[in-house]
């Protein structure tokens, strides 16, 4: 890949080369430009559904539902004492009433509520491991002779949902980024399908001097790399500046999953390599455009 | 005298037409000179770009270098078109690129390095009565100036073969002598030349030269030397 760069300079000046001159480079930096957003935008969420999955996957909430306040109480304190002395159980933290009011306030208000309502009491667990089947049965079994109305629910059950519209968006934002390679491609086939017929003449010379496929299709490549290589910084300084300015947007927010969505510095990696992947697509493209129609003619 | 060109039973088509040519059968031999003549239309052209690998015959062999030029692999034509020179009717120069640059291009298409290709432009440039023009575009030429830039680009890379086609219809009559000594040198040195032309008067200035005759699209042989060697120079006149 790398002999395009090192063609000799009257080789190059067989076919004119104006950096910026044409539509190409600028099309090629729109391009990489959204194709760097639709790509940050897929990596921090993939990176926030990672993060909340992991989080939840060893927590588990126990239920008490007790109309007698005492009675629950009792129960509540039994429950997490039985849980304290288990080897699954790395941590117990009862939600104290007022934590749980202002958990439902939003959907009953903010009255007196325990005096109307019997308002269960919840006990956060942390596992040693994630809660899957054998370990919610485990926890069932333990507490079950403390407290007949205890009901153990994954933490995961209750975000499911949200954390499957989070992997849907981040799959849509790859798709995105899969169409925007496809366009760019198809820019690069119509560009280099025009220069060809704009050095139609220079190359029917070439060629009839002898020059080989290779040869001719190597000058096209560099063109179009050189404009892709161009574009593509544009559009990546550009992308960067927006994901920079929504990123400390996101940070002033600073609540729960809005503060997942930050880049890890591989996801910063990636990033930087879509124009590096953007010129080689548009290279090989170029390259498999002008070899075809360099070989309609004898 | 091993033949370097053999034609048999060539014929060539474009689309459904008509034959443009049919039925040629003449051999060229090594080091010999060539008058290819004709009136307009007659297919001159055609036949040279049947020479120089421009185009395939619709039917017949055309045997070049001893080797089969119909069948052969599109790979292998570049090899072949380096060992031609061709002098286009219409030039044929890259327009943005210099005259110095147009005449380099066969021995950079080559992979001469700039700086053995340096010395014999300039030569070529001398030669041809450019020195002073080596950084002029092609527009700014004038034509005979332009053929002569085409002329010096089709000899730079001292062809096997040099096909001209109306070599000096854009010169000076003082010039297409000149032109043709130019020939002639390349021809002492041992390239055969065809030399497509309508001027029968250039025929007499090169002795030894033979000639055929296209009649539309059929080869006639005046000088009756198409299907054996030529005599050698030292026994000519």
């Amino acid at each position: 890949m790398l002999d395009l760069f090192v063609i000799p300079s009257a080789d190059r000046r067989l076919i004119p080369e104006g950096r910026l001159s044409g539509p190409m480079p600028w099309v090629i930096a729109i391009m990489i430009f959204l194709t760097v957003l639709a790509a940050a935008a897929g990596l921090a969420l993939a990176q926030a559904a990672g993060d909340v999955s992991d989080e939840l996957a060893s927590r588990a909430t126990v239920q008490i539902v007790e109309a007698n306040p005492d009675s629950k109480n009792r129960q509540t304190q039994d429950v997490a004492a039985r849980l304290r002395g288990l080897d699954l159980v790395q941590e117990v933290r009862v939600l104290p009433q007022q934590e749980v009011e202002e958990l439902i306030e939003p959907w009953i208000g903010s009255q007196e509520l325990s005096n109307d309502i019997p308002i269960p009491a919840l006990i956060d667990l942390k596992l040693t491991r994630p809660a899957a089947g054998p370990e919610l049965q485990s926890l069932r079994s333990a507490i079950s002779p403390l407290s007949t109305t205890a009901r153990v629910e994954p933490s995961s059950s209750y975000i499911a949902p949200v954390i499957t519209l989070i992997r849907s968006l981040q799959w849509t934002a790859f798709g995105l980024v899969a169409l925007l390679a496809i366009a760019t491609a198809a820019a690069v086939i119509i560009s280099a399908r025009s220069a060809l017929n704009t050095h139609r003449e220079t190359i029917d010379v070439i060629h009839l001097l002898g020059g080989t496929d290779r040869q001719i299709t190597r000058l096209f490549q560099r063109r179009i790399a050189l404009d892709a290589l161009l574009g593509g910084l544009l559009g990546l300084i550009a992308g960067t500046g927006i994901i920079w300015l929504i990123s400390s947007q996101l940070s002033a927010i600073g609540s729960g999953l809005v503060q997942s969505l930050g880049l890890s510095w591989y996801s910063w990696l990636i990033i930087a390599a879509v124009p590096i992947l953007g010129m080689f697509i548009a290279m090989m493209t170029a390259r498999s455009t002008v070899m075809r129609a360099l070989k309609k003619i004898l | 005298m091993d033949e370097i060109v053999q034609f048999e039973n060539v014929g060539l088509r474009y689309g459904t037409g008509a034959e443009t040519l049919a039925d040629l059968s003449f051999t060229l031999f090594p080091g010999s000179f060539y008058f290819l003549t004709g009136a307009s239309g007659a297919g001159k052209t055609s036949l040279l770009k049947l020479l120089y690998l421009s185009q395939r015959p619709s039917r017949g062999v055309i045997r070049l270098f001893g080797e089969d030029a119909v069948t052969m692999p599109r790979e292998r034509l570049p090899g072949f078109r380096r060992r031609i020179g061709v002098v286009f009717q219409d030039f044929r120069l890259v327009p943005h690129l210099s005259a110095f640059d147009n005449i380099a291009l066969p021995l950079r298409v080559a992979g001469v390095k700039e700086k053995d290709l340096e010395v014999p432009v300039a030569e070529m440039l001398d030669w041809v009565g450019l020195g002073d023009r080596s950084d002029a575009r092609p527009a700014t030429l004038s034509g005979g100036e332009q053929q002569r830039v085409a002329i010096a680009r089709a000899v730079i890379g001292r062809p096997e073969i040099l096909v001209a086609d109306e070599p000096t219809g854009n010169v000076d009559p003082e010039m297409a002598i000149r032109l043709l000594q130019l020939f002639e040198a390349l021809n002492t040195l041992g390239t055969t030349i065809v030399v497509a032309t309508h001027d029968i008067h250039l025929l007499s200035k090169v002795p030894g030269a033979q000639m055929m005759k296209l009649e539309k699209g059929v080869l006639s042989d005046p000088t009756g030397s198409l299907l054996h060697p030529p005599l050698p120079k030292d026994q000519l006149r």
